[in-house]
Order: structure tokens, then C-alpha cells, then sequence
């Protein structure tokens, strides 16, 4: 972490958090940072715990223990309306995309606009229709239902969507997943853009090392539910960690073993 | 002994822990209705959902529930030379019992299947985490539109399933009985109170309540992908089939017994 992050409060704070589902223990004692206007990037293998930290950051998961904070205020007790007006500062692209298949593409985009604060249509309407042009979008497709769109297109509609706010943070949960190299570079730039625009500091989780590298300031890398190394993006080549190497590298040999039986 | 006892006992703790869930479940999303903000365009979707597009096949069923009591109790009380009794049994029966109760079970293979389809597929797809990260209360948005629908649109289905399973009743009896159109209807009329067709309204509201809360219940505690959304689809409709049973014999209880 760079030093001028640590001497003010973060814009989010994870500290010894633990989640586990039975006996399974998701997450076993993380601590993150993330300063204002920074993009942090978590990396790690399927199952590590990634999307289950951003559900606990962003309260739809509970932790049994440790403290999460957003602007230095703990959230993880926090009730309905108090949640409700934390939640208005940000924006999420789910990894699925995640887009209401019964509204057309522009009341999905307007979706926060109008039921979370109660906008007027019309004027909904037209900060989604701009959110879907920054995002390549045109106002033809607003008028679609998701189904009718591809898988990039649908990422995109839900990029306009995370962003249709305006927020001060926004998450990404895989957002490059499932698309091909050229999609992602292209949803990778709309990040980084909208990111650039809105000022926002964002936090994003994914597999995929082309991604981290672009759209990161800094990386952490999260294995077994741990934080085992984070740095700038531009350390990582030289980590010298043995998780982080086997990882970017992507090898079979190292310390990080998948476990398979014999046929 | 000792196992079967615990087994027994255990089964018991877990039908006890699922109810309190549904409870729950119920209590918290009705708790939303209290304050805004109010989703009056989602409720009036779900009413025509459950209401309007309900209608055919609770028509088609009522009709012949009708026609084939008319046609039962016809053949069976002429043996005791009673055939003026077939206009009484239609009415009754069919307000106070098989209205409401066909009207439930046809809504909850049609409309509580859907429900816990369709929020089952938006829990497995985080569409219902992405309805909480954009400030809005899914049981608020999701379930008490459904609930309230329920509640208020099977009364009103239930009526037109009176109406119309009278009136099967009718064409059996005047067309293939040869009954007085005149004496048949002032037969229909005539030991008809208003408490029978009430009670067949109240049935109507709960059964049409329990639909609705079973298939969002189920369907907002679906997990696993496609098989998940499927099991709660069969358990929406099972859990709401027996329920509707099972309430049905406790307000007949609370309301005729003496």
C-alpha cells in the first residue's frame, strides 16, 4: 500500500474478516484496504473466496467475525435504511451481469434511479439512455429486453447500470469472464473510463491477469480465504511470491494444489 | 427404538424450524407494507397476473366441477326421490367448498409454480443481490406485491368460479334433467345465505395468501442453479396443495361447527 493511502482513513476498510458456509471456511481473517480513488484489484483462483469478500464488503453476506468499513463507518451490523444510503454510494457489475430479463434495457439502467431514489421516469429515462451511450451503446438498444442482447452488450448494459448513479465506489465481480480477448479489452477500457470519469474508486475481482494488469492500481492475491500478497500492479512481475508466481504464470506445479482423484 | 425416536423427533424439530422460517419470512415482508416506498404498479401487475390471466382454466374447471355435481348428486338423490335438493347441493357446495378450492389449487399450479420459477431464477442469477446493491428491499419490491396480489385477486377469481359453476350446474340440470329454469334458480336462491358465500370469499383469501407465500418462499430460498429452481417449483406447489387442504378443513371448522 502506497503511503499517502495509509495516512488518511480508506475509502475501505476489511479487517480479520471470517466467513464460513457449514464447515467450510470461506474466508479465515482477511484485511484490505482501499484508499480513495484507487482501483484494487483482488486476484485468485475459483473458490478462493473473492465474490464472497465483495458480498461481505457490500453487506449481502454477513461475517461472523471482523469489521468492514466504508468511509470509516462499520457496516457489518448495519440496519435496512442505514445500509439503504450506504448502498446509494455504489455500483456493482455482477459477475452474470445480473439484468432484470422481465424490464427492458433502459428501466434496467434506471432501475436505481427509480425505485431506490424514486426518480420520475422520464428523466430516468434519459440519464440511462447517456449512461448506455458512454458505455456504446445506443438508445435502440434501450428499447430491448436482455435476452436479445449478447453477452457483451449485456455486460455493458450492466457497466451503464453500475454506473447510472453516479456512485463514489464501484465493484466488479469478474467482469471480463465468458467474453472474448477483443469484448474484454473493450470492457476493460470502459472501466478504466468510467472509473476516469466519475472519479469513483473502484474494486474489482477477477482470474483473468490481462484484466488485473489494465484496470489495477493495485493487486492483492487471495488464496485459501488469506490475503497472501498485494502490491502495485507493477510489482507484481517481481513479487516474488510463490502463490502470485505460480498464478500469473499459470502453472500446474506450486504451492497452490487442485485437488483431483483417479478416475 | 432409541433411533427411531430420535429420527421421529428430529423430523419433528425440522418441520417446527421450517415453519418458523415461513413465518418469519411472511411477518418481515408484510412489515414492509407499513412504509414507503409502495410498489401500487408491481401490486396491480401481479393481480392481473394471478386475476386475469387465471381466469380460463379456473372457468374451464368451475364449469365442470358444476356440471358433474349437478350430474352426482342428480343420480343419487333420485333414489330417495329428492332430485329438487341437485340446485341446493350445486350452490352450496360450490360456493362454500369446490369454488374456493379448485380456484386455489388451479392458482397454484399455474401461478405459485411461476412465482417460485421465476424468483428462484433471479436468486441463482444474483438478480436479487443486485436488487439490494441498487437500494431496493427485495422482500419489499418481490414478495409483498405478490402476497398483497394473492390475497385480494382469489376472492375475486373465486367469484367468478361461483358464478360459473352455478350455472354448469344449471345447463345439467335444466338441459338434461328437465328441470324448471325458473323453479332451478329460485331453488338456487332459496337456501343460499349470504355467510355461505362469505366463507367461500375468506377461504379464497387465504388459499390465494398461502399460494403466494409458498412460491416465494420457496423460490427466494432456492439455491443451485437449474435443479434448485426446479425443486422449488415442485415444492411451491406441493407445500401450497396441502396447505390449501389442510386450511380449508380448519375455516370450515372455525366458521360451521357448531
Amino acid at each position: 500500500m502506497s503511503g499517502a493511502a495509509s495516512a488518511v482513513t480508506p475509502k475501505i476498510s476489511v479487517r480479520g474478516v471470517r466467513k464460513s458456509f457449514g464447515r467450510n471456511r470461506v474466508l479465515d481473517g482477511i484485511d484490505i484496504a482501499c484508499a480513495a480513488g484507487e482501483s484494487l484489484v483482488v486476484i485468485g483462483g475459483s473458490g478462493t473466496g473473492k465474490s464472497v469478500l465483495v458480498k461481505c464488503i457490500l453487506g449481502l453476506l454477513h461475517p461472523e467475525e471482523g469489521s468492514v468499513a466504508i468511509d470509516g463507518v462499520e457496516t457489518v451490523r448495519l440496519r435496512r435504511r442505514p445500509r439503504e444510503r450506504l448502498l446509494q454510494k455504489c455500483g456493482v457489475l455482477f459477475q452474470g451481469s445480473a439484468l432484470f430479463d422481465s424490464l427492458l434495457v433502459w428501466e434496467n439502467v434506471a432501475f436505481g434511479l427509480i425505485q431506490g431514489r424514486g426518480m420520475e421516469r422520464l428523466p430516468a429515462k434519459e440519464i440511462a439512455l447517456a449512461k448506455l451511450g458512454a458505455v456504446g451503446l445506443g438508445p435502440e438498444v434501450g428499447e430491448l429486453r436482455p435476452a436479445e442482447l449478447s453477452g457483451g452488450m449485456q455486460k455493458r448494459v450492466a457497466l451503464a447500470r453500475a454506473i447510472a448513479a453516479d456512485p463514489e465506489i464501484i465493484f466488479f465481480d469478474e467482469p471480463t469472464t465468458g467474453l472474448d480477448p477483443i469484448m474484454a479489452d473493450i470492457i476493460n477500457d470502459l472501466i478504466l473510463k468510467c472509473v476516469r470519469d466519475l472519479g469513483a474508486t473502484a474494486v474489482s475481482i477477477t482470474h483473468d491477469m490481462v484484466s488485473a494488469r489494465k484496470i489495477g492500481d493495485r493487486i492483492a492475491m487471495i488464496h485459501k480465504g488469506r490475503i497472501v500478497w498485494h502490491g502495485s500492479a507493477a510489482e507484481i512481475d517481481r513479487s516474488g511470491n510463490p502463490f502470485v508466481e505460480q498464478f500469473i504464470n499459470g502453472r500446474a506445479e506450486g504451492p497452490i494444489r487442485m485437488e483431483i482423484r483417479a478416475l | 427404538m432409541l433411533k427411531a425416536l430420535a429420527s421421529i423427533g428430529a423430523a419433528f424439530l425440522g418441520f417446527l424450524a421450517v415453519t418458523g422460517r415461513i413465518v418469519i419470512f411472511a411477518l418481515t415482508a408484510l412489515a414492509t407494507a407499513f412504509s414507503p416506498p409502495f410498489y401500487l404498479r408491481v401490486i396491480l401487475r401481479q393481480m392481473l397476473e394471478i386475476g386475469y390471466f387465471s381466469l380460463p382454466v379456473v372457468g374451464l374447471t368451475a364449469i365442470f366441477t358444476g356440471m358433474v355435481l349437478a350430474l352426482q348428486s342428480y343420480t343419487g338423490f333420485s333414489r330417495f326421490a329428492a332430485e329438487g335438493a341437485v340446485a341446493t347441493v350445486v350452490v352450496l357446495s360450490v360456493t362454500r367448498e369446490l369454488g374456493p378450492v379448485i380456484a386455489g389449487l388451479m392458482v397454484a399450479g399455474r401461478v405459485g409454480a411461476a412465482m417460485a420459477a421465476e424468483i428462484g431464477t433471479m436468486r441463482v442469477t444474483d438478480q436479487i443481490d443486485a436488487l439490494t446493491t441498487l437500494s431496493t428491499d427485495p422482500l419489499r419490491y418481490l414478495v409483498l406485491p405478490r402476497l398483497l396480489a394473492g390475497l385480494v385477486t382469489l376472492p375475486l377469481l373465486v367469484v367468478v368460479a361461483d358464478i360459473i359453476g352455478v350455472f354448469g350446474g344449471y345447463l345439467v340440470g335444466v338441459y338434461k334433467f328437465g328441470f324448471n329454469p325458473e323453479a332451478y334458480l329460485a331453488r338456487t336462491e332459496q337456501y343460499l345465505e349470504t355467510n355461505d358465500v362469505v366463507s367461500g370469499l375468506v377461504k379464497a383469501a387465504a388459499f390465494g395468501f398461502i399460494v403466494a407465500l409458498m412460491g416465494c418462499y420457496h423460490g427466494y430460498n432456492s439455491r443451485g442453479g437449474a435443479q434448485g429452481v426446479g425443486q422449488a417449483t415442485t415444492y411451491a406447489v406441493v407445500s401450497a396443495s396441502i396447505l390449501i387442504l389442510v386450511f380449508d378443513y380448519g375455516i370450515t371448522q372455525a366458521l360451521f361447527a357448531r
